[in-house]
């Protein structure tokens, strides 16, 4: 008898896990491309770089914990995580850097928890963290727009770590360093002429809106849903508003939080991380709403110009206790439920 | 509008606009769903074909929700297509009807549609080929019968739910009088993928669909009829518009969606209504319906047919033929494999060749593999589905939860999925039913859209079997400790009753002996007054137990309010005696406290220590079966110990500090005893009469026995009635029953009634020893008989209890009435005891006690001699030896003669078996 013997439901969708991992790649194409034109050739091999040494370290932690390797490096999930931290390290990062921050990334933030589905913590921002902490100098050399290495090989020198072969490179602040900085001096915002590109600070609005065109790319795929990026931009511009009307020299335009740093990649690329974002419909929306929120503040009022990476990883601990609390109204039952219970 | 219905994603309200443009009606949308490939188009381009007559059939006995049907043929019978051929075996139950002619071959386990491949009893036909109808009766004018007798009418055709479950359905059309349907819904939405019965027999045959309609409209009294039908069926709702276009009868299309056949979600889009959590559709004022039963129910009022066959579609691409057939029930899906050009090799009966792949039973998304194809067609198989791998592959390896919430997204309940599916996979059962684990309809959206192939469904029904499973064993331990307590609580009952009434006897007694010395009332309040609290104690325990009975839907709870009425009346009475003995005894001085504390606090022990040993074997007997209840079995029983443990010593402390106290010698009435006897013995023949000639009829083995024992009992009561004549004779005086003058006058040494009464006891005669000593004897032989009889009823209560049986009532109160009879014949016995005794005392000037103390005392005494003697032999001295012959002697004589004393003084009582 060659009957297969199962259980319903016997159709299956078309959905995989490899594949959902592999659209989310595809969808940073459009950024990966405005990051290098504006940078040069780092961005791409930074991300490069971060692949190798993820699918290398999650290949031995799997071994180690003696899994089937290639079944579950198939889920591409690795490869997501190096991509994601590649895009989000500066171009002129030297090797070691991604290399630190890639393996804490798959090991400890990741495969150490459980692997893929078990870590609290996004694994991406958790390396970014600890690489921003431990190599402040290196997490925060950015080249002003257009002004990086003309040839491959300056980036290369520069992955290589030979940075004093470049010195000739112009370093420059970010719209949101440069804000920051002039905060409450009206005549020396006006005159800093990178807060002033088309609408947003200069090549940081096409950094944005490149990652906003891979993120709508990820709605129209069904791959996320809006919830949290919805969430997430809508609460940083609330924030924004009412200050800026109040007071423009000290706070800055919603648009320009939409647009600056890493507000559009952490929108459709960070905080929709499912592992560890929130997984009810309001939980979505709180928790990414409380990201835009906890963003606006660490910016606006904190000690650092970006704060993607930190507001996203203090509300991935809060995602289950959020989930607790917004759990659906159940078919049939007047009131959903509150809490474990 | 609800905020939250903002955050859904939006879904087409319908992919053919034209087609819903002919609703008048709003639609409501549900949460979630799917759109899953539809692959109707394999099947639903060919006419409904007539199915096979295949040689065998296959008829399992439970085709539909409920109990099993019960066969009303026998092997080799004929039986005549249409002929019933199994009954309805509960009002949730429906009959078997033989799908065509032929003879019954077997009634035996075969496979059949079950998800686990169990087997089940089924009754095997094989055709005769000619399909030779039974005598039908059509009901076309079905408008003029009472609504009852239509009712009945889809019961007896065995009609049940044709969609999925298979619920009968004249429990679903008979409607308490009080219930106001406002929508009949008829649930012709197929939204499987896949399935095509519902669209091809729509197609075809609209008007019989829509005369079904009516008639279940003229049931159920709905005040709107609705037809849902997806709107990837045209063909099938421009026929049924055609249909239904001079009726009041509302097609309504709706957008294609699965699940939206669900019962739940049809009503909600069509109405809006939810149906409550563990409600029924009939709460909201909905009743649905099947577009196949509608059908069924055409067939029979037209044409007077029972249910036997169904729409089946046969489709996936393994068939070369695929297409809707009107399947005979029973025919097995080999026989359709073949019609339809799956090839077969007919290579042994249970073979399957070389087909391999799938094959389903039900649809895609909640149909069940079978890995038998002889499992049968029942009254619920909409669709065969035979894949090959290429089609519905082998489901792939199940990969990490990455938690994207796609499950949340598609649930037609709004539920969790995935919080389910976490804690169903962790055991954490709490968890998962507080996340509404019970909601689940098992649809498989979810399992559908999960990325990592999940197989969501698989847990859940896992964890809800063991949710299940727990609450069964509750509910097992919760009824075990029910009966436990009541158990008890008759035991104490019991034992309260009995102390008042041996109270009640002694006081009467006493009050015989020595009319002038009291005017004490007969009877001991303070007993009297607890045997009603404890009554009533009982039967408050009773009612409690029937409650909970109730309300779980126990099959006990007839049983239980039985003993609850008993208790009840039990109950009555003590208080009745309380208030009678109140108002006697009001003018008289306080009871007088009759019993001896020391044989009470014995009896107690007794009694307390029995319970523990009975504990102790039923905690056993638990471990043993490896019940849940052992526990809590084995606490009572620890219980039980303490208290005997605690009468133990009181009894002990009680015997210290009144070693004197001798009870009163009682005094029955011998001649209303023996009449009690008499009747007794002779309502024990009769019964046992009956039993024997029951046996006998039922050829039972244990009916000579039982006659036996008949004879036996007969040979008792005649001669109990032979004594009670004696007795009459001999103490004509002793009929009188005690003089209610004695309770209310003030006595006076000349009462004669009093006097006579007491007389026949106090001057007792080698005569009335003799009587006495051949009723003890009978007594005796009675106790004995009716204690084994009670002892026996008991291990049958027990065992009848463990496996449940249905007639436990009467089981119990046949132990009760036993162990009556025994508890009588004992006491009667104990009085005459006593009786006796203080007859002896009278007679030997000694009670018997002290008789038996003088023999073993004089017996000790030569042993002690003896010793000595062999002591001083040993030593070898001489005159010692001579001194010590001589007292041996003496003392031997002496212990020769208290024996005797001893002996005769018991013969002469006649207590020398007792």
């Amino acid at each position: 008898m060659a009957l297969i013997k199962v259980t319903s439901p016997h159709a299956t969708g078309q959905q995989r896990t490899g594949r959902l991992m592999r659209e989310v790649m595809l969808a940073t194409l459009p950024g990966l491309a405005v990051l290098t034109w504006l940078f040069g050739w780092g961005s791409l091999i930074n991300v490069i770089w971060a692949m190798l040494i993820a699918l290398a370290s999650e290949a031995a932690v799997l071994k180690a914990r003696g899994k089937d390797v290639a079944f579950y490096l198939r889920d591409n999930s690795a490869l997501v995580t190096a991509v994601l931290l590649a895009l989000a390290i500066p171009p002129s990062a030297p090797w070691w850097l991604t290399l630190i921050g890639v393996s804490f990334s798959i090991v400890v933030a990741k495969q150490l928890y459980g692997g893929l589905g078990m870590n609290p913590f996004n694994p991406a921002m958790a390396g970014y963290v600890l690489l921003l902490i431990s190599f402040p100098i290196e997490m925060t050399r950015w080249f002003a727009p257009g002004e990086g290495p003309e040839h491959f090989m300056g980036s290369v020198h520069l992955f290589l770590g030979r940075y004093a072969e470049t010195v000739d490179l112009m370093t420059g602040a970010t719209p949101l360093d440069s804000f920051r900085t002039w905060a409450g001096d009206a005549t020396a915002l006006a005159n800093e002429h990178i807060l002033h590109g088309v609408f947003a600070g200069v090549g940081w609005e096409w950094v944005n809106v490149a990652f906003l065109l891979g993120g709508l790319y990820l709605l129209w795929r069904g791959i996320i849903t809006w919830h949290i990026p919805a969430g997430f931009l809508g609460a940083l511009a609330l924030c924004a508003l009412p200050f800026w009307l109040y007071d423009p020299a000290r706070f800055a335009s919603p648009l320009f939080h939409l647009f600056s740093g890493a507000a559009m990649f952490g929108a459709f690329f960070i905080a929709t991380d499912p592992v560890s974002a929130a997984t009810s419909r309001w939980g979505r929306l709180i928790y990414a709403a409380l990201i835009g929120v906890l963003i606006w503040v660490i910016r606006s009022l904190g000690g650092y110009p970006d704060a993607v990476a930190f507001a996203v990883l203090l509300l991935n601990l809060a995602a289950p206790t959020i989930d607790y609390y917004t759990q659906p109204r159940t078919y049939g039952h007047d009131k959903a439920k509150r809490g474990t219970g | 509008m609800n905020l939250l219905s903002l955050l859904r994603p939006r879904k087409p309200a319908s992919a053919h606009p034209p087609l819903a443009a002919g609703n008048t009606r709003r639609l409501h949308d549900f949460h979630g769903g799917i759109h899953p490939p539809q692959h109707k188009t394999l099947s639903n381009q060919t006419p409904i074909r007539p199915g096979p007559i295949p040689r065998t059939l296959v008829l399992p006995l439970n085709m539909h929700i409920g109990a099993p049907a019960l066969p009303c043929v026998q092997v080799g019978d004929t039986v005549l297509k249409g002929q019933k051929i199994a009954d309805a075996s509960g009002p949730v139950s429906a009959p078997v009807h033989a799908p065509t002619s032929g003879v019954v071959s077997a009634i035996e386990a075969r496979p059949i549609q079950h998800p686990s491949g169990l087997d089940a009893l089924c009754i095997v036909l094989d055709t005769d080929g000619e399909d030779r109808w039974a005598p039908l009766t059509p009901h076309p004018d079905y408008h003029l019968l009472p609504r009852a007798e239509l009712v009945n009418l889809i019961r007896e055709a065995g009609i049940a739910g044709m969609g999925g479950a298979g619920f009968p359905t004249a429990i679903k059309v008979n409607l308490r009088d009080s219930q106001r349907i406002e929508q009949l819904i008829i649930n012709a939405v197929e939204c499987e993928p896949y399935i095509t019965a519902d669209d091809r027999l729509m197609r075809e045959r609209a008007d019989g669909v829509i005369a079904g309609v009516q008639a279940l409209q003229y049931l159920v009294q709905p005040q709107e009829t609705l037809i849902g039908i997806e709107d990837n069926k045209p063909e099938a709702i421009a026929a049924m518009r055609a249909a239904a276009a001079n009726t009041d009868i509302e097609i309504v299309v709706v957008p294609t969606k699965y699940p939206s056949g669900g019962e739940k979600q049809l009503i909600q889009v069509l109405t809006g209504k939810e149906v409550r959590a563990g409600g029924l559709p009939a709460e909201v004022g909905v009743v649905c319906h099947n577009t196949g039963t509608a059908w069924a129910i055409h067939r029979l009022l037209s044409h007077g047919e029972p249910l036997i066959s169904r729409i089946t579609t046969l489709t996936g691409t393994a068939f070369s033929n695929p297409g809707n057939v009107e399947v005979l029930l029973g025919t097995q899906v080999r026989d359709l494999l073949a019609f339809g050009g799956v090839t077969v090799p007919d290579n042994g009966e249970y073979s399957y060749g070389e087909y391999s792949g799938r094959l389903i039973m039900g649809g895609p998304m909640m149909g069940f593999s079978i890995d038998h194809p002889a499992v049968p067609v029942v009254k619920t198989t909409n669709c065969i589905i035979a894949a090959p791998p290429e089609e519905l592959p082998e489901p792939e390896p199940e990969q990490p939860c990455i938690r994207c919430g796609a499950c949340a997204e598609v649930c037609p309940a709004d539920l969790l999925p995935q919080q389910l599916y976490w804690y169903s996979k962790a055991g954490e059962f709490d968890r998962a039913q507080h996340y509404n684990l019970m909601d689940c309809i098992e649809c498989g959206a979810c399992a559908y859209v999960c990325p990592s192939h999940i197989p969501l469904v698989q847990y859940y029904r896992f964890a809800k079997g063991a949710l299940r499973q727990q609450a069964a064993e509750q509910q097992k331990a919760d009824r075990a400790r029910e009966r436990f307590e009541a158990r008890m609580a008759r035991i104490e009952r019991e034992k309260a009753e009995k102390d008042a009434k041996r109270q009640a006897r002694l006081a009467a007694s006493r009050q015989k002996q020595a009319p002038g010395s009291s005017t004490a009332p007969t009877v001991d309040m303070a007993a009297l007054k607890a045997a009603s609290l404890e009554a009533s104690s009982a039967y408050k325990a009773a009612v409690k137990a029937l409650k909970a009975a109730e309300a779980t839907g126990d099959g006990d709870a007839e049983a239980l309010r039985a003993e609850a009425d008993a208790l009840k009346a039990r109950a009555d009475s003590a208080k009745a005696a309380v208030r009678d003995a109140k108002d006697s005894g009001a003018a008289t001085t306080p009871a007088v406290p009759a019993s001896d504390p020391v044989a009470d606090l014995k009896k107690a022990v007794a009694e307390a220590s029995s319970a523990y040993k009975q504990a102790v074997k039923a905690a056993k007997e638990a471990e043993a079966s490896g019940s849940a209840e052992a526990a809590s079995l084995r606490a009572e029983a620890d219980t039980l110990k303490g208290r005997a443990d605690e009468l133990k010593n009181a009894l002990r402390e009680a015997k210290e500090q009144a070693p004197a106290v001798t009870p009163a010698p009682p005094a029955a009435d011998p001649v209303a005893e023996l009449k009690k006897a008499v009747g007794e013995a002779s309502s024990q023949y009769k019964s046992a009469l009956k039993a024997a000639k029951a046996a006998a009829e039922d050829n039972a083995d244990d009916a000579d026995a039982l006659r036996a024992r008949a004879d036996e009992l007969k040979a008792r009561a005649d001669q109990l009635k032979a004594e009670l004549r004696d007795a009459k004779e001999r103490a004509p005086a002793t009929v009188a029953p005690v003089a209610p003058a004695t309770l209310t006058t003030p006595a006076t040494p000349d009462t004669q009634a009093a006097t006579d009464a007491t007389a026949p006891v106090a001057a007792s005669t080698d005569a009335d020893s003799a009587a006495r000593a051949k009723r003890m004897k009978a007594l005796k032989t009675a106790y004995n008989m009716a204690s084994k009889q009670w002892k026996d009823a008991s291990a049958a209560l027990e065992r009848a209890t463990r496996e449940g049986a249905d007639d436990l009532a009467v089981q119990q109160a046949r132990v009760d009435k036993l162990k009556k009879k025994a508890d009588l014949a004992k006491e009667q016995l104990n009085l005459l005891v006593d009786e006796a005794k203080a007859a002896m005392k009278q007679a030997t000037g000694s009670d018997l006690k002290t008789l038996k103390l003088a023999a073993a005392r004089s017996e000790s005494a030569a042993r002690e001699k003896t010793a000595a003697l062999a002591a001083a032999r040993e030593a070898g001295d001489e005159a010692q030896i001579t001194v010590l012959q001589q007292e041996l002697a003496a003392a031997e004589q002496a212990a020769l003669e208290a024996a005797r004393t001893l002996k005769q003084a018991v013969a002469d009582q006649g207590l020398a078996d007792v």
